[in-house]
Parts: C-alpha cells; structure tokens; sequence
C-alpha cells in the first residue's frame, strides 16, 4: 500500500500570517509575567480574597496622609482616652491619636515585610540555586550552612542580634529578619533545583553551549517562579509577625510608629489595665489581617504553579 | 550505503545496497572506542560495583550510521554520555581523532560539542517549555558560531526549514506546548544541527512518539546523513527503527557487547539469544496473523 | 443482555476557565460477557479518557458531560459516594499502565491484598490473616507469581513483578469486566511480552469481560477478540481482530497498520501519517481524519460519517463505509 502524503491543510483563516517574530525568548517580560499571574491569582478563591485584602492594607499605607485625621506623633490629646468623636481608637499614654498611628503604622509593616521578605528571598534564591545545581564540595558546604541557620531559633537570634546593634531603625529590623528566614526557602528551592537539573531540557542547554550562570538564572530559575514567589510570601508573613515581635520586645526604635511600637506602648502604658482594649485589638489583628493576606496570596501562587489546585 | 527515501510518500525505506554518498566533512575523524568500561559504587553496600558498560569497543567510521541496540539496563544510555562527554568512562579511551574524549573538561568539552551532538529522548523534556523555538535553536548559533542576533536568526530559519518546519516563520514564535511529539523531535534535531556536527548521537529519539510520527523523525534522520555526511550512532531498543536508519548494529546485554554485524544480517539470522528477544519484542501486528489464541 | 451500554459517552475536560477540550465524542459502546475488546489508537485519540469513564474514575477537570452507561443492567453513570463503591466489588475494575507503582513502598504485598479485601468486605466473610494469606496466595498464582512474593516490599520486586501484583490486586475482588489501560508501556520491553500472554491466559481462564487501552496495535491484535480504533476522540472503525489484517478500512486503520513492519523482512516499507492530530478545543463538524486523509471527499469536512458496515464490523467513513440504509442497519457489531 502507498501513502500519498497530503498537503497540510493551511491554518484557520486570521491566524497563519501574523505570528510576530517576536524577541528571541519567551521568558515573557516582567510587566506581561506580572499581568498574567494576577489574573491567576484572582481566580483562584482564597488568592483573591488575599489579593484584596493586600490591595486594602497598601491602598491605607500610600494614603495614610491623606486618610488620617491627625498627626500621628502629635502628642495633642489628652491621654488614655477611650475611642470617641475625635479619636477614634482612643490615645495613648503620650496623649496620641492611635487612629493615626493604625494607619501611618500600615506603612513600616508592610515595608518591612516586603523588603524582608524580599531580601531574604534573594539569599535563599542564591544559595539554593547554586547548592542545587552544583554538586560536590559546594553543594556540601552550602548545605550544611543551610541546615545550620535552620537549626538555630530565629527569634532568640534575632532578639539577641537586635539587642546587639547599637543604631536602632527600621533597617536593623530588615536586615535581621532577612538573615534569620532565608534559610527554609533556600532547602526548598535547592530541592527544586536539583530535580530540575536532570531533566534534558538543561542537559540540552549544555550541549547548546550555554554556560553556568545562564543554566541556573535562564533555564532553571524561570521554571521555579512560582516556587520562588510563594517562598517570597512565607517570608514576607514570618517578616511581618517578627517585626512586630521585635517592636514590641522594645529593640525597635521607638520614635518610629508601627504596629508593632503601639502595642509596646500599649504594654508599657497599661492599656489593658487602663481598660483601652482597642489599642491592643486593633495593631494585633491588623498585623494578623496582614500576614493573612500574604498566606492567602501564597495559596493562590501554589495553584498557579500546580494546575490541579486550581479552582473551577 | 544511502538510505533510499521517497519523497513524495511518508515512507522511509532501509539503506539498501550500495550507492554513492556524498563524503563526511573532510577530516572528521572516526570515534573510537577501546575496552570502555563503566562501573558505579552501589549505594548502602560498601565495596559493591555496579557495571553498566563491560569492555565495549567499536568504530564509528565517517559517514557510517552505528546502532546501539539493546533494552533498559543494557548500558546503552551509559555509553551514550561517556561518548558525549557527559561522563568519564572508567577504564578504557574513548577518542575523536586527537581528541581523547575520557578526559575532556569544560573548555574542551564546548568545542567537542561543536562537533558531537545529542539528539534527546523525551520530546516532552528535551525542551525548556518557556523557551519558544527561535530561542532554542539560536542559542547554539550564538554560543558556538558567535553570530549576532540577525545572522543567527537566519541561521535559525535555515535551520527549521531543514527540519521540515515550515514556513520556519510560524514555528520560530512558538512554545513546546504548541507543537505535537513529532514536531518538537525536530526541534530537538534543528538545535543539535546548528553547529554542523560531524556525528550525532540519537539517543531513542522516537521511542515516546506515536508510531504514526515516527517516520517522519526517521526519514529526517536518514536525510540528513545523506545530504550532509553526517555520522550518525543511533540508539534504541527498538529493531524495527535500528533496520530502518542503520547500515551497522550493535547488541548490548548488561554492558557487553553479544552480537554485531550488518543491519539486515544480524535481524534475519541472530546468533545470540538476547537478540532473538529483542526481536520477539517487536511490536508486529502482523506477526498476529501467524501467531493467534491457542 | 450486553455486560456493558455504554451510548452517547461524551466527556469534557476543562484544565483552566474558558478551555473546554472534547476528549471523547458520542461513543457507543457494548459489550458482551466473557468478551476480550481493544480499544486502540494514538496519544490524545480519547482512549484513556474512554476507559476511565466506563469506569467512573474520571476526576475533575475531565467530567462525564453526557451519555449512560449501564452494566449489568444497573445505570452507573450517576451512581456517587457510597453507591459507587459498593458498585466496586465485583463490578468493574481498572488495572493502571503505573500500577506498579500504586503500590505503597512501606507495606508488604500481602498487606496490599488485606487492604483490598478488608475494604470491599462483605457481611460474615473470613477476613483473618489466615485467609487473607491463603485468597493472596490464590490470586498470585493467577499471575504465575509464588506466594514467597507476599512479605516482600515493592521495592524488593522487579517492574514485571509489581505489574503482575496490580494485576492480581484488580482480580481480587472477582470483578466481572476489567479495563486494562495501557498495561504493559511501562515495562521493559523483554518483559511486556510475558505479562501480555498473563493477561490473555486470564482472561481466558477466567472468562472475565476485558478491555485492552493500547496505542500498540500488535499487542491488541493478538490478545483481543474484536478492536476499536479511536482517533480525534471518536471510534472510527469497529471489527473482529484478526478480520484487520486484510480487506480494505477506514484510512487512518489502513495508515496505522502501514506503520508497523517486520524487522526481519527483506523489504521494509514504514509509513507514517504526516500532519497532527486534531485540536479537541475547536469544535468539530465532518470527520476528524479529514486533513490527513489520502481519500478525503468534500463531504468529509462537512458531515459527521456515521458508523456503517464494512466487512464484519463497521466503519465511520464516507468513503469506505458510505452511510446507505442497508450499512446503517447495524445497531451494534458483531
């Protein structure tokens, strides 16, 4: 039997000419990645519930000057009020609107976690990549470091590495909680990348010339974002929550206002005593709203990178 | 030995008697194998060796199409890397002319693969899924040639239209997930060829395609050896392929080597039994004919 | 009456908002008691999709959009929850191409079978170790295993082993029909060929009703009673096994069966099909082998060709199987 191989048939009108020859890779740029995974993430139920509630936190910190009534630091009230007409959340022990403070606070809290968050990332990114993909002495070595950071508690370390630094400011906070959280993102992603080394598509990148640096940050890393980014939010959460801790253990620096200075005022000032219960909720569960907000924004990374936990 | 192909069919015939084949690059090398053995410490049991490859030793002469042929565990994926330089063999040699092969490092092993290139198993993985084609194949045109960003893009389409994908302009903007088995198999030549490679080693390249594209990928193969010289050591556990794209096959069983010889020789008139069952294992739908409930 | 009705199986399958992928198109199926059926064709053809919906394993995004599905008379393509499984036990069972590695690494094999048998048990039945050893022992002898098998691990056994547990495994509960997906892919190739002919020498022994899932088209031939081939998620040729050998079918059988040759032969001529498979997205209209097929007709594109006879089974082609009212007197084949 003959098989007289037909003509392929052309292409659905309106779609074979226009295919652009577009730039050399598809590692879409970072504004069109960023689009589509927004989109993923708000239709996925919990990722959009933390979406929005993120959108609401950062929406009252870049707005904070123009949403709150009174000065934050103003010390122009009369102290341990309760909330009334002009206070809404009441005053603190210096006589400060705390309604204020709540939304001036929004500010530090989600810098820190953020920038935290973010800086801790990098180093788990960097070191997991390298400890992943290259096997041996360095791979041995990075490891052990790894577990090491793992090993220690973090908030002991953290309070005695606060306690220790002379010059007390938001940054000292960053550069502790960045130190102290990198280390379980940085086990994860060398998992990750000692899975994915294996797989031919590197070995082919390889053999197509390419060197080390382009192996790890162009083939490998782009295949991890999701993981990358839902390591980014699990720090960005242990940020916030040790933020605050540190705060309100008094080894932040006091002038700065943020949830986690009112409660430490709020403990110094007795305000459970004095019957103020607001100045104690309101910081608590706005801490807790924000790194809610975080965890439910990292469900929704988790669906984009596994599609069977995407909802219909 | 040519492999006689019909152009206008989507058959692919065996390398038949002997006719005129156009000469492998001038000064391409054979590559040559000499009591290659692989052994690997197991696991747990101190002491215990594991032996994947047991004194293996062949030529690939220029312009000859070798088949390496045996089923999982034969060694035959092992002697791929040791081949490509992926590994080192643990005795033996294992040279390209000058080069000795076994003892390659980085610098060297990048310019060995300017010559010596793998085609992949898996079209599924042998592919960065959010790379699109263009930048795949333009890689090593890049790297290895040097070429700016237009002449490798020429390059690139030259190389696709070689491949059969065309118009080269529709697949260049293309991801993996877009194209079928066959077509990403194509890719995957299109990327090894860049760089005009002396030999290629296939490792099972259509053993995870449908067999209906298998053809298709084979009588590239076979093309691609004619039109350009090209050495080819294909690798499978499949008789069926080896007969088609091979003129010289090799049987592996647990890292020995048990039977060589002439393609068509050997498959009509096995003389080991390892042999006999890789031939049983064909899948034949006619040999259901014969055979049938008992 | 027919074991298995199966009529108008449709089945979508929607992998992210707005997708919908038609995997399997109206298919009819119907099966007698004690018959060994194949259902073959290549990736993205439906098969999979076919055999886990007649088993209601199909899991979301892939759902059961239309069509009924009767065995032994029950209609199970409603059936849920409890209902369901109870349906399990001597109904139909569903031997996966991984089932080897279903098997869970910290518990011997023998504890696989209580578990089988203890979940699925019925009122006053022995469930002691004893028996359990005993029906264990029983059920690997079915598939030419000892019972010295029963404490090891799986990682103790080799692949063809463990297939042949997951075999016995699917056995255990005297199913009446059972669908074999894919079967032996997965195994080296020395080994499929034995555990191919375990699986026929079953099937005979045991007279249950059998579907093969295979893309390879040898392993069907020779094992099974009668074939379907699917393509583009619809069965486009129905016929007695050994009657596709010869005569003339639909072109994409014809095209698959000039894929294969016999590697010992002194001419080899392999064919291929050129183009791809169909994009299940788009919607359909005529036959889904149009674009690839060397005798397509215009009519081809436009309407859907129905089953009709060709030889002793049925074809759906216009060309080959032209639509007249005697050929479409053919409810079911035989």
């Amino acid at each position: 039997m003959t098989i007289v191989t037909p003509v392929p048939p052309p292409e659905a009108p309106g779609r074979a000419t226009q295919i652009p020859i577009g730039g050399p890779s598809a590692v879409p740029g970072p504004l069109r990645f960023l689009g589509r995974a927004v989109r993923t993430l708000w239709s996925n139920g919990k990722g959009r519930i933390g979406l929005v509630l993120l959108a609401l936190i950062a929406a009252t910190a870049l707005l904070a000057p123009v949403l709150a009534p009174h000065s934050p630091k103003a010390t122009s009230f009369p102290p341990y009020l309760n909330p009334n007409g002009t206070n809404w959340f009441g005053t603190t022990g210096n006589g400060q609107d705390v309604f204020s403070q709540m939304l001036y606070g929004a500010r530090v809290s989600l810098l820190v976690g953020l920038t935290a968050g973010l800086a801790a990332t990098l180093v788990a990114v960097t070191i997991g990549l390298i400890a992943g993909y290259r096997t041996g002495v360095i791979d041995e070595v990075l490891s052990f470091i790894t577990n090491l950071a793992l090993v220690i508690p973090s908030l002991p370390l953290m309070i005695i590495l606060a306690a220790y630094v002379s010059h007390r400011s938001v940054w000292t906070i960053v550069i502790v909680v960045a130190f102290t959280s990198w280390a379980t993102g940085a086990r994860v992603i060398r998992s990750q990348a000692l899975t994915l080394r294996n797989r031919e598509f590197i070995t082919s990148a390889v053999f197509s010339g390419e060197r080390l640096f382009r192996v790890v940050f162009r083939e490998i890393l782009p295949n991890m974002t999701s993981l990358v980014a839902g390591s980014f939010f699990g720090a960005a959460t242990a940020a916030v929550l040790a933020e605050a801790s540190l705060e309100f253990l008094g080894l932040g620096d006091p002038n700065t206002v943020s949830w986690g200075t009112i409660l430490y005022y709020a403990q110094q000032q007795n305000a459970l005593l004095t019957g103020q219960w607001v100045i104690v909720f309101a910081p608590g569960l706005a801490i807790a709203l924000l790194a809610l907000s975080f965890t439910l924004v990292n469900f929704g990374v988790d669906a984009l990178s596994n599609p069977r936990l995407r909802e219909k | 030995m040519s492999a006689d192909v019909d152009p206008a069919a989507g058959h692919v015939k065996p390398s038949g008697s002997s006719t005129a084949q156009p000469p492998a690059p001038s000064g391409t090398p054979p590559l040559v194998l000499q009591g290659v053995s692989k052994t690997y410490a197991v696991r747990g049991r101190r002491g215990a060796l594991m032996t994947a490859v047991d004194e293996v030793s062949f030529t690939v002469a220029p312009g000859a199409s070798i088949g390496l042929v045996g089923a999982s565990g034969s060694g035959k994926s092992t002697l791929a890397k040791m081949i490509t330089g992926s590994e080192r063999p643990t005795t033996g040699s294992i040279t390209f002319g000058d080069i000795d092969v076994g003892r390659l490092r980085s610098g060297g092993l990048r310019t060995y693969h300017t010559k010596v290139q793998m085609v992949f198993q898996d079209p599924y993985g042998a592919l960065n899924p959010l790379h699109t084609v263009e930048y795949t194949v333009m890689r090593p045109c890049q790297n290895f040639l040097g070429m700016s960003g237009h002449k490798a893009m020429e390059r690139m389409h030259e190389l696709l239209e070689i491949v059969g994908l065309t118009p080269s302009a529709q697949y260049a903007a293309k991801l993996p997930h877009q194209l079928s088995g066959g077509q990403r198999q194509r890719v995957v030549i299109a990327r090894a060829l860049a760089c005009d490679p002396a030999l290629i080693v296939a490792d099972e390249p259509v053993s995870m395609l449908d067999v209906s594209l298998r053809a298709g990928v084979l009588r590239l193969l076979a093309k691609l050896r004619e039109e350009r010289g090209l050495s080819l050591l294909y690798i499978t556990h499949d008789l069926l392929s080896a007969r088609v794209v091979t003129d010289h096959i090799l049987v592996l069983n647990k890292g020995r080597l048990v039977e060589q010889g002439p393609t068509k020789q050997v498959l009509q008139h096995p003389q080991n039994e390892y042999t006999v069952q890789l031939l049983d294992a064909v899948a034949n739908p006619f040999a259901a004919a014969s055979a049938g409930p008992a | 009456m027919a074991l298995l009705e199966a009529r108008g199986v449709n089945v979508v399958y929607e992998p992210s908002r707005g997708q919908r992928i038609w995997s399997v198109r109206d298919v009819d199926i119907t099966l007698e008691k004690g018959e060994f059926v194949g259902l073959v064709g290549e990736s993205g053809c439906g098969k999979t999709t076919l055999g886990y919906a007649l088993t209601r394993m199909l899991r979301p995004p892939a759902r059961l959009e239309s069509g009924t599905i009767t065995f032994d008379g029950v209609d199970i393509s409603t059936l849920t929850g409890e209902r369901l499984r109870q349906q399990r036990r001597n109904g139909v069972a569903l031997v996966l191409q991984s089932g080897m590695n279903a098997l869970n690494p910290v518990r011997t094999m023998e504890h696989h079978f209580g578990d089988v048998l203890k979940a699925h048990g019925r009122e006053g039945e022995d469930l002691s170790d004893g028996a359990i050893k005993a029906r264990g022992t029983e059920l690997l002898g079915n598939v030419r295993l000892d019972s010295d098998v029963l404490p090891r691990y799986p990682h103790e056994l080799s692949g063809g082993m463990r297939q042949r547990i997951s075999i016995a495994l699917a056995l255990a509960l005297e199913p009446r029909m059972v669908v074999f997906d894919e079967p032996t892919t997965a195994l080296d190739v020395i080994v499929q060929g034995a555990v191919m002919q375990t699986i026929q020498d079953l099937q005979r022994e045991k007279k249950f009703t059998a579907i093969l899932i295979s893309h390879d088209l040898g392993i069907v031939l020779e094992a099974t009673d009668r074939v379907m081939v699917m393509y583009g998620g619809q069965i486009v040729e129905e016929q007695p096994s050994k009657d596709l050998l010869y005569g003339k079918h639909h072109p994409y059988t014809e095209a698959l069966l000039n894929c294969y040759a016999d590697p010992r032969a002194d001419e080899i001529h392999l064919g291929g099909i050129p183009g791809a498979p169909p994009d299940l997205s788009r919607p359909q209209s005529g036959c889904p082998f149009t674009p690839r097929c060397p005798l397509a007709l215009p009519i081809c594109a436009e309407e859907d060709p129905p089953l009709a006879r060709l030889g002793r089974g049925a074809a759906a082609c216009h060309v080959r199987a032209p639509a007249t009212r005697a050929a479409m007197e053919v409810s079911s084949v035989r």
